[in-house]
């Protein structure tokens, strides 16, 4: 009766999965979505500790252990997304990613050392069990090191690391660890075959760190995304272990939903995910600031305030300096004050804006800017001839010229906003420094622009208040 | 090659779930709309934490005098659970904020 129950439990919490991703693709309803699986996924697991019976129909044990892990993890959990800033989201989003891939790779080792300590019984260690053992250690350790490197990267603690020929060696460590696996699957019960464990235990820890390791910051988004479909496979072998539907059904889910996501970021870019991987994009930075650029133009702070007072479309193309310096409050008021005097104000927003897909919707949203009046890319580009001042808080590579016209640029290719196309373009920037990605960027230079340099934030508020005294 | 064969045909039903859920996976995301793509990412991220489940079994079959297979296993359920619960909360406090505006 009651592993029927359970059944029925795990029908119906895969079924809020889909349902959930399902209403993910509407603001309106994606909130819905999101508490809809999240109960599923409480069902579920509270069918399991009381309902799952393993082979030889016994309950689950160890109650207390199973409650206290729960309640660590839960108060953990909720304190850090509820503190964590709308800033530092992807980098938040990172971390819970690679604590996915730790557990899968826990479950495995635990399995494995079970198997060990019974001497590796035939019937329950055939190359069916031990190659889906292998496939949790391999890919929860990729996405468990992988992750917390680009949490490391995003939030600045970890600088790119790069050297010559290092998508090679990792091709080669990745290809070990795969071999050695495959050696010990076909003869497990050898001396060797659990000190050659742990071997391929660490060669995938340091694959997880070297693979991430040389991607360039405008790249960040499409790792973390491929990282997020990485975690879905490694819950699904937890679930091919315990034949496990509900998980993993849903584990296979988010791996083919990630890996479509990163396919459609890598073409926002107009890039291969082959390119992004081993491209190590941006992290070079040999080619950049190497050839004299000419001279730019400053503006001050009144006559922007006048350029953007007169105008009658704004548009605002915000980056990831809009996420560092917090400015999303400061921005949205500039936008209503600008309203307020009959000036029509829109968002234009690159698919990789900031470090994370999708990162300025959030924190704009956080600022109470209504989504209508974010453009995404290809509307934009139709309404910047008709714009008369493009406003481009702390973003670089996605407005860069070179993308379009200078084939030697690491960006050629990658679809821009087209900002040059209207009247004006004022640029808030810190310095003139380049972007993440270490390239130069033409619009800097171009007669049309003019730079305004200070912290988003600060400028955005100066900017107001002169807007105020006109 | 028989043992391939073999193995297909045992496992016909499982590979039938993945092939489905696979297009299904793709065919869900598709549509979203790049301004989601955020709270997307932590949703998913969300689901992939089911994995608790598998920890939980984990959990539930230690010897209850084999401590450190429980210790490891205590570290997969804290880590699914926040992973779980951490990705839940946030996609709903990112959700929260993207109310309609008048």
């Amino acid at each position: 009766m009651g592993v029927s129950v359970l059944s029925v439990i795990y029908i119906l919490s895969a079924i809020t999965f889909i349902l959930g991703l399902k209403l993910m693709s509407n603001p309106v309803t994606a909130r819905k979505g999101n508490q809809l699986a999240g109960a599923g996924m409480f069902a579920a697991v509270i069918g399991t500790i009381f309902l799952f019976r393993d082979s030889n129909g016994e309950l689950l044990r160890n109650h207390i252990w199973i409650f206290s892990g729960i309640a660590i993890g839960s108060i953990v959990g909720v304190l850090a997304a509820k503190k964590v800033k709308m800033t530092a989201m992807p980098e938040m989003v990172s971390l819970f990613n690679g604590l996915g891939g730790a557990s899968a790779s826990l479950i495995a080792l635990i399995e494995f050392l079970h198997l060990k300590n019974s001497g590796f019984p035939a019937d329950q260690s055939g190359p069916g069990i031990l190659a889906i053992i292998f496939s949790g250690i391999i890919l929860g350790n990729i996405t468990f090191s992988g992750s917390v490197i680009a949490w490391g990267k995003l939030s600045g603690k970890v600088k790119d690391f790069i050297f010559k020929g290092q998508h090679i060696v990792n091709l080669i460590l990745l290809a070990a660890g795969i071999l050695l696996a495959a050696l010990i699957i076909s003869n497990v019960r050898s001396g060797t075959a659990s000190v050659l464990f742990w071997l391929v235990f660490f060669i995938s820890l340091l694959y997880g760190v070297l693979f991430v390791m040389p991607i360039g910051g405008a790249d960040m988004p499409v790792v973390i995304s491929l990282l997020n479909s990485l975690s879905g496979l490694s819950a699904a072998t937890g679930g091919f272990l315990y034949n496990n539907k509900a998980v993993y059904t849903a584990g296979i889910l988010v791996g083919a939903a990630g890996t479509i996501l990163t396919v459609l970021m890598c073409k926002a870019m107009n890039r291969s995910l082959m390119n992004v991987l081993i491209g190590a994009f941006g992290g070079g930075g040999s080619q950049a600031g190497t050839k004299e650029q000419g001279t730019y133009k400053e503006i001050s702070l009144n006559d922007a305030a006048v350029l953007l007072s007169y105008a009658n479309k704004v548009m605002v193309v915000p980056g990831y300096g809009l996420a560092v310096a917090q400015a999303q409050h400061a921005c949205h008021d500039l936008e209503k004050l600008l309203e307020s005097k009959g000036v029509e104000v829109k968002y234009a927003i690159h698919p990789v804006a900031g470090r994370m897909p999708g990162h300025m919707n959030v924190l704009l949203a956080e600022a109470d800017v209504s989504y209508d009046k974010l453009l995404e890319m290809e509307p934009a580009n139709e309404e910047f001839p008709s714009t008369d001042v493009v406003l481009v808080l702390g973003a670089n590579d996605v407005v860069n010229p070179a993308a379009k016209n200078d084939p030697s640029s690491p960006i050629y290719g990658m679809p821009i906003l087209d900002v040059g196309a209207a009247k004006h373009c004022i640029v808030v920037k810190r310095s003139m420094k380049p972007g993440y990605a270490g390239i130069e960027n033409d619009l800097f230079f171009q007669p049309k622009t003019s730079m305004l340099f200070g912290d988003a934030k600060k400028v955005l508020q100066e900017l107001s208040n002169e807007i105020k005294n006109i | 090659m028989e043992n391939f064969l073999q193995w297909i045909s045992a496992n016909e039903q499982l590979l039938y779930i993945l092939v489905l859920v696979i297009f299904l996976g793709f065919v869900v995301i598709s549509r979203v709309p790049t301004i989601l793509h955020t709270p997307l990412m932590s949703h998913a991220n969300a689901i992939s934490g089911v994995v608790i489940i598998g920890a939980i079994i984990v959990m539930g079959r230690v010897e209850p005098d084999n401590y450190v297979a429980l210790a490891l296993g205590l570290l997969a359920v804290i880590a699914g659970t926040i992973n779980v619960v951490g990705g839940f909360v946030v996609t709903d406090r990112m959700m929260e904020m993207f109310k309609k505006k008048k």
